[in-house]
């Protein structure tokens, strides 16, 4: 707690917060990249998503006259909430002052009220997809979310903390284990980031198909800085859940001292991480078709009984009798 | 017992015996029979791995002698037996959807805690390292068993039958680094024999019933209806 | 009724907040006896940390209310309904509840209660003219007479080992186990049944909804934390010392009522049932937390029992403050726009900008995001759930981890609740006459409104200061005082320790605020300030109308179909002459035919043999009382 007035921490943090906002879209771009050369089709350039942010930025904002100033507001909103819940995770280096602020279970209430106005603002225009849209969000959320939580369960009952900091600090100090209930709360936890994050085969981020859509469909009638806004949000989530995976079940090469050697080990670290999954998420989307809306319940079912066996593992097999 | 005192290779036995207690869960919800043969050979694979490894760790020889005695029979040669009998009774596109399936899950799940409670005193008795896994092979018993119970369909239900069978390979390994030899032999080969015998059964059932759905079985029921 | 009630029930509001803080804050602990009771049974008062609490909680909403209801009693005026008959009730109702969470004697406390009982059956069947209305208030009384009888029977056991029906009594009786599980048994059935815990909560959906909405608070928002008030004070300080298996038994007991709860608030398309099915899920969230609490100090953890207690009293605080905002603001919109189907409504924050802006407010705390109230109570039960590595016990180490993910799935239902709710009346088009031509309301209520957001967010924002003042509370009834959790200041929440968990809402709301700004100030500079307003793009579907829209029933369908086997779901699409088909959907509660009705038809088939009695011959009725007479003074002798 005396880290409040620590100049240098609030630094460390700003200069996360940054490398968030910065570095998300690449991870998008190369996800995208991968997967094309999988499916013998050539790539945009990497840098394509920077181009299409900057673009919407100078675009003139069209806004449906039958809006309120709940959709104005909530591009906003959205971003600030998703912004929030990426300082929590350590990216570079373990300590970070912001995972005292809040805990792992704080950044779910945040990715949860961006989701709340989200699935608001889908609403707001009155058409017919933002409903639709918000309405299957919402039951991904709801299912999604018992699962996650589950999983983080699972980690925090060995480390005897919510505080990320803590967690990783602890996996870090038992060493490479083998341990059950991790494996299975790693692919808990892959499974609810593909349904939070919207990708194949929950959603499919590419599509304009009507009926097919979810996250398209509540932020269709965007324009403009906001729909930037909307997007690199989605974005800043996708590697919130890169970084939250990576680093907390592979947290090997993450700094522990804030000097700058230690630094650059940890940013090849996690780059070397979030690359492998790019491709792993890239492999995986290319393998799976998108599945029907009323499949998703089982997927979800399925990270729900993987967190579950994770906890299962842990009383059973890992714990003194 | 802490599982950090413990090798990276005997943790492995427990990360074998947690993903076998997985695919006794994917059996359970898997709607397509050849999927189902698929995960059925899977957990016969894993058997295998985590019998070498308990050898391995125990030096025991006859235990790989066991090791490969699983893997030749439920590793490959059932599931083949069972795609073949698939294939000849034309059900290779079956697919069934199990009803209820949050219930079951949460059935399958209260199972396992179940197995645990029950097996807390055998596992106080200092019996191996690896007492825990007891409950696991308790645990996949029982969901075989339960499997049986949910699904209506015979060579599902055959595959529920031979899973428990590998629940109970998997509690002696785990208790007592395995059976005597003759014991396991005699075991493998009344599977063997239970596949074949299944086969058979199959074909007349659906001679004289004309499906497979073991729900339809209540024709042969005399009472008036 | 305006002139004279309503300031009477601010001042009676003042006192009761004044002296409850006082007394929570300086931990008294006041006695005294009316000149009310009977010579041997007299009628005691006390004013306790605990009491004063309930007291204070009941002042606050009373106080707040007390602006709305003028202006929202207005539109009885011209009904044919009695406005003195509802001043009066409601004015007898306050004073019921406040006797209640005051009373230091059984005696004292089954006469309040019953007051507060009967007061709120004639507020529920205020609008008598309506045959629903009638059977609700039926429903309402029968089983609030039901639960009053388990009370009763409770407090019996106790009597009968402390041999008096003063509380102080009670207290230091010491029952054997069986007899405390069976006082405790009788306990929480008839505080569950006012509480609403399932399965027998079948009158609150019913009553809440009829009554004018801000009774409908009043019910929701401080009846049922008095029925809480009245578990608390009987298992915590008059039995003392729960047992773990209490703890297993209010635990599972919340977590159905909590997802049951929820699941069926996802499914009503009236948006004050809605409510009242959420008031189910909410109780469920508190019984759940003081579940989480029994069974930590059954299995001596008692700081950790203290951090389950301070959550659920949390969460009742949060409960009041949110569903009496959104109870209100269902009132408001009933009020502007006479509607309270969902379906019909649509468009109203555009037309009633403030009440939309509260009730935003209000969706999003009791949906329990954060930085708003609502989120701080779960957190601290998902803390307290978490410490289950502490348990000796395997099976409990699993349970309280698959409660809390219960607790999740809930939170994230509640949220898609929620955001059915104020989409779909709020947001989007208007689908009916009445929606369009609905008119922001008067100041008073949406200061009322407004006041009870601001008190979602304080609470919300400062958790520190309510714990510390809390930490009374705990002290009196378990001898702690959750020092830890506001060790390192006014800006950190720590329930276990720092290096367990933390959470410091003032500065993250300040940050989250802090990256808006910032954003805000970036973008929105210069030639791209302009917006233009256009039709809704849609897919390029052209300009959809009012009736393309998504409604609740369609909102909810997915939802439905993932859960179908937890109702009763009937659909149907009939053509009509012209064949415009027309499409039905009706849920029922599965518990209502498969619990309620065998019990009802039970009672029925035991009437008709006992009917035989009733033969009309005095004689026969004299027989009877006289051989009950003399079966009775054998039994004393």
């Amino acid at each position: 707690m005396a880290d409040l007035l620590n100049l240098k921490e609030w630094v460390a943090v700003l200069g996360q917060l940054l490398m968030f906002a910065l570095a998300a879209p690449m991870l998008v771009a190369w996800v995208k990249r991968v997967k094309c050369v999988l499916q013998n089709r050539k790539g945009p350039s990497l840098l394509q998503p920077y181009r299409d942010l900057s673009k919407l930025l100078k675009k003139e904002v069209r806004v449906a006259h039958t809006a309120s100033p709940l959709f104005r507001a909530t591009p906003y909103l959205v971003f600030s909430a998703v912004l929030v819940a990426a300082s929590t995770v350590p990216l570079l280096q373990v300590h970070l002052p912001t995972t005292a602020l809040a805990d792992v279970i704080v950044l779910v209430g945040f990715l949860a009220l961006a989701r709340f106005f989200l699935a608001l603002a889908g609403m707001d225009v009155g058409t017919a997809f933002g409903g639709m849209g918000a309405s299957r969000e919402m039951l991904i959320s709801a299912l999604a979310e018992p699962a996650m939580l589950m999983a983080i369960f699972t980690l925090t009952m060995s480390a005897h903390s919510t505080n990320l900091s803590s967690v990783i600090q602890h996996v870090l100090d038992t060493g490479l284990l083998l341990r059950p209930s991790l494996l299975f709360a790693l692919l808990a936890l892959l499974l609810v980031a593909i349904a939070e994050t919207g990708r194949i085969p929950v959603d499919n981020p590419a599509t304009h198909l009507e009926l097919t859509m979810v996250h398209e469909a509540m932020i269709l009638e965007y324009s403009g800085r906001h729909l930037a806004l909307m997007e690199w949000a989605a974005q800043i989530k996708l590697l919130l859940y890169g970084v939250l995976i990576s680093n907390v079940f592979f947290p090997w090469g993450i700094a522990e001292t804030a000097t700058a050697p230690a630094l650059a080990i940890g940013a090849l670290a996690i780059l070397a991480k979030l690359v492998t999954l790019g491709m792993v998420l890239a492999v995986s989307e290319t393998l799976v078709a998108k599945m029907r809306l009323f499949r998703v319940p089982a997927f979800l079912n399925l990270a729900f009984l993987l967190g579950l066996l994770g906890m299962l593992s842990y009383v059973i097999l890992e714990t003194s009798l | 017992m802490n599982l950090a005192q413990l090798g990276l290779v005997e943790q492995s036995i427990f990360v074998f015996a947690a993903l076998a207690l997985l695919l006794s869960f994917l059996l359970l919800f898997q709607g397509r029979l050849t999927a189902m043969v698929h995960v059925f050979a899977w957990q016969g694979f894993l058997l295998a791995l985590l019998t070498a490894t308990v050898a391995s760790v125990e030096h025991s020889h006859h235990l790989f002698l066991s090791a490969a005695l699983t893997l030749m029979l439920k590793g490959l040669m059932i599931p083949w037996m069972l795609h073949r009998l698939i294939r000849k009774l034309h059900l290779e596109r079956h697919q069934e959807r199990l009803q209820h399936q949050a219930l079951v899950m949460m059935a399958g799940a209260g199972l396992v805690i179940f197995s645990y409670w029950v097996v807390l005193p055998i596992a106080r008795l200092e019996l191996a390292n690896t007492r825990n896994i007891v409950a696991l092979s308790l645990a996949i018993v029982q969901l075989g068993m339960l499997l049986m119970v949910a699904r209506r369909q015979v060579v599902a239900q055959v595959i529920g039958f031979m899973s428990m069978e590998n629940g109970l390979f998997l509690a002696a390994v785990a208790a007592t680094y395995g059976m005597p030899l003759v014991v396991e032999l005699g075991i493998a080969f009344d599977v063997l024999v239970a596949a074949i015998l299944f086969g058979v059964f199959f074909f007349h059932i659906r001679d004289s019933i004309e499906s497979l759905d073991v729900d339809q079985l209540t024709q042969l029921s005399e009472e008036e209806r | 009724m305006r002139v004279v009630v309503i300031p009477l029930m601010a001042i009676s509001a003042v006192f009761a907040v004044v002296a409850g803080f006082a007394a929570l804050q300086q931990e008294l602990s006041l006695t005294a006896t009316l000149p009310l009771g009977l010579p041997w049974l007299p009628w005691q008062i006390r004013l306790d940390s605990t009491s004063g609490f309930f007291l204070m909680l009941i002042g606050l909403v009373t106080l707040l209310i007390t602006f709305y209801a003028p202006a929202y009693v207005r539109e009885f005026e011209s009904g044919q309904d009695s406005l003195p008959a509802l001043g009066g009730f409601t004015g007898i109702f306050l004073a019921g509840m406040q006797m209640v969470v005051l009373a230091d004697g059984a005696f004292a406390f089954m006469v309040s209660w019953e007051v507060m009982s009967l007061s709120s059956y004639f507020l529920v069947t205020f609008q008598h003219e309506k045959p629903e209305n009638r059977r609700a208030g039926f429903i309402y009384l029968l089983m609030a007479h039901v639960g009053g009888l388990s009370i009763l029977l409770g407090f019996g056991v106790m009597a009968a080992f402390g041999h008096g029906f003063a509380f102080d009594a009670m207290r230091a009786a010491t029952l054997p186990t069986t007899w405390a599980s069976i006082a405790f048994a009788l306990a929480l059935f008839g505080f569950g049944m006012k509480a609403g815990l399932l399965p027998i909560h079948a009158w609150l959906p019913e009553a809440h909804p009829v009554a004018p909405s801000h009774i409908s608070a009043l019910m929701s928002g401080v009846m049922l934390k008095v029925a809480v008030y009245g578990l608390l004070r009987f298992t915590w300080d008059l039995l003392g010392n729960p047992l773990w298996q209490w703890g297993v038994v209010l635990l599972l007991v919340g977590a159905a009522s909590a997802l049951a709860g929820v699941l069926f608030a996802m499914m009503q398309q009236d948006i004050k049932r809605l409510l009242a099915y959420s008031s189910v899920e909410n109780i469920g969230i508190i019984f759940m937390a003081l579940g989480l609490s029994a069974l930590f100090s059954g299995t001596g953890h008692p700081v950790l029992a203290t951090i389950g207690f301070v959550a659920a009293l949390y969460h009742a605080l949060n409960h009041a403050m949110f569903k009496s905002l959104m109870f209100l603001g269902a009132g408001a919109v009933l009020h502007a726009s006479h509607e309270r189907n969902l379906d019909q409504m649509g468009g109203l924050l555009r037309r009633m900008p403030w009440t939309g802006l509260f009730v935003l407010l209000g969706c999003i705390s009791i949906s329990a995001l954060p930085p708003f109230n609502g989120f701080v109570s779960e957190w601290l039960t998902f803390q307290t759930a978490l410490q289950a590595w502490t348990m000796d016990s395997g099976i409990l180490r699993i349970l309280l981890p698959v409660t809390a993910a219960v607790l999740a799935l809930t939170g994230a239902i509640a949220a898609a609740t929620f955001v059915k709710l104020y989409g779909i009346a709020f947001l989007g088009r208007a689908r009916s006459r009445h929606a369009r031509r609905a008119r922001e309301v008067p100041f008073g209520m949406r200061f009322s409104l407004g006041s009870f957001s601001l008190m979602c967010l304080l609470l919300g924002i400062f958790p520190t200061q309510v714990i510390s003042l809390l930490g009374g509370i705990t002290n009196q009834l378990m001898g702690q005082r959750l020092a830890q959790a506001t060790a390192h200041g006014w800006l950190w929440l720590t329930p276990v320790s720092a290096e367990t968990a933390s959470y410091s809402a003032p500065l993250v709301f300040a940050g989250a605020l802090g990256i808006w700004w910032i954003a805000q100030g970036l973008l929105r500079r210069g030639r791209v300030r302009k917006i233009r307003r256009g039709d809704p793009w849609d897919c390029g579907f052209g300009m959809p109308d009012a009736r393309m829209q998504y409604t609740a029933v369609a909102f909810a369908q997915p939802m439905r179909r993932v859960f179908s086997t937890l109702f009763d779901v009937k659909e149907s699409i009939e053509q009509d002459k012209a064949e415009i088909p027309r499409y039905t959907l009706t849920i029922h509660d599965p518990l209502w035919y498969r619990f309620y009705l065998p019990i009802g038809r039970l009672v029925d088939a035991s009437a008709r043999r006992i009917v035989r009695l009733q033969s009309g011959n005095v004689r026969i009725y004299l027989g009877w009382s006289l051989a009950t007479l003399v079966i009775l003074l054998w039994l004393i002798s």
